[in-house]
């Protein structure tokens, strides 16, 4: 039962997918009659092949879409924000080439992986920050830090809100 | 809509600009991973939204289309640049390539 | 008609860019700084394939773009795991 469920739900994400990249392209709504077989047939077999790694580590509650909705806010607000903050700070050491870098651990006590992942990505494309390694085990975070100004942080030093973010969305 | 195209082409090749510089001005891997990364991210970004509002100013199934495949290539964009970048870092750590000047290093005390 | 040919000077001057970040490719003293280099004229590969699409109305060239975003990548965790590893 619950196989199937998996089957059925990678489909239906294959086959959006699919649906949203061959929109306006024929007669029947959006689509014409064989991109909608072709693509029926290709999102099946690739909800086979790949279900069963999709969902194996709690893919479940990602798809709430309380989620979807907060993960869109984060997106356009403090994200988008600390990303012109951060292209205007690498601007400025272009120019002047003043570093001080060192690598730094903290630990945001995140569990899941989504959440790690989120984490780690948003990091990476805000200030001065580069992920390098996030520990399995114990979720230890090592951040190469372009200017370091401490060298044991806390991790609102390093990253601001964004655990806090990272917990409310994938969490 | 025509001004807030230009607008974002550029912004767009402005921070483009200024990743490929980084690429020159920075002394090692992970800083001019710092200033490719970032920099190339935001830049494509908008010039890929400049493409958006001109598909959505332009209309039509053909404008349409151009609006989601570019979106699209933005998604993949912000999804796989910095897990691309995370791993060469780490890659390039373990290959034992030293941060220049460093005043700390954690990952190497921990030794990994 | 002017639109057009913006779309396509934006497309021509980040191609300029390629070739700065080409230069990276060609004397970064090692093999992590190529593999950055390439990471970076990926990304700008992209945005100059969405643009030109858009310029020439060329569908196609777009799809091209989506393929090769997600096909670069791939290829960037390659470069990444040999640089790791060494030729095992």
């Amino acid at each position: 039962m619950r196989r199937v469920a998996e089957v059925a739900a990678t489909f239906a994400l294959a086959f959006l997918v699919y649906l949203i990249l061959t929109a306006f392209s024929g007669e029947v709504g959006l689509w014409s009659w064989e991109e909608l077989i072709g693509g029926a047939a290709l999102s099946f077999l690739v909800a086979l092949a790949s279900s069963r790694l999709l969902w194996e580590r709690g893919g479940w509650r990602l798809l709430n879409p309380v989620r979807f909705a907060t993960f869109l806010v984060y997106l356009v607000g403090p994200f988008l924000l600390a990303m012109a903050k951060a292209n205007l700070d690498v601007a400025y050491r272009v120019i002047t080439g003043r570093i001080n870098p060192g690598i730094v651990r903290f630990n945001p006590g995140l569990k899941t992986d989504a959440g790690r992942t989120l984490l780690a990505n948003s990091i990476t494309l805000t200030p001065g920050t580069l992920t390098l390694e996030v520990d399995d085990a114990t979720g230890d975070f090592y951040v190469h830090w372009i200017n370091v100004s401490n060298v044991d942080p806390k991790p609102e030093d390093v990253c601001g809100s964004f655990p806090k973010w990272a917990r409310v969305v994938a969490e | 809509m025509t001004i807030l195209m230009y607008v974002f082409l550029g912004i767009g090749a402005l921070f483009n600009g200024l990743g490929a510089v980084a690429l020159h001005r920075f002394p090692d891997v992970y800083t001019r991973l710092h200033g490719a990364t970032k920099c190339t991210t935001f830049g494509s970004i908008f010039s890929i939204l400049a493409v958006v509002v001109y598909g959505a100013a332009r209309g039509g199934p053909l404008g349409m289309s151009m609006v989601i495949r570019a979106l699209l290539a933005l998604v993949f964009l912000l999804l796989t640049n910095p897990t691309g970048s995370h791993a060469l870092a780490r890659a390039a750590h373990r290959a034992g390539i030293k941060p220049f000047r460093a005043v700390v290093d954690r990952l190497e005390e921990v030794g990994k | 008609m002017i639109v057009e040919l913006s779309l396509a000077v934006a497309a021509a001057v980040l191609l300029g860019y390629v070739f700065v970040c080409s230069l990276r490719l060609a004397i970064g003293p090692t093999p992590a700084d190529r593999a950055v280099a390439l990471d970076t004229i990926n990304t700008l590969v992209v945005a100059i394939m969405v643009l030109l699409g858009a310029a020439l109305d060329l569908m196609i060239i777009m799809d091209v773009a989506l393929v090769y975003a997600l096909l670069s990548f791939v290829g960037t965790l390659y470069v990444a795991r040999y640089l790791e590893e060494g030729l095992k």
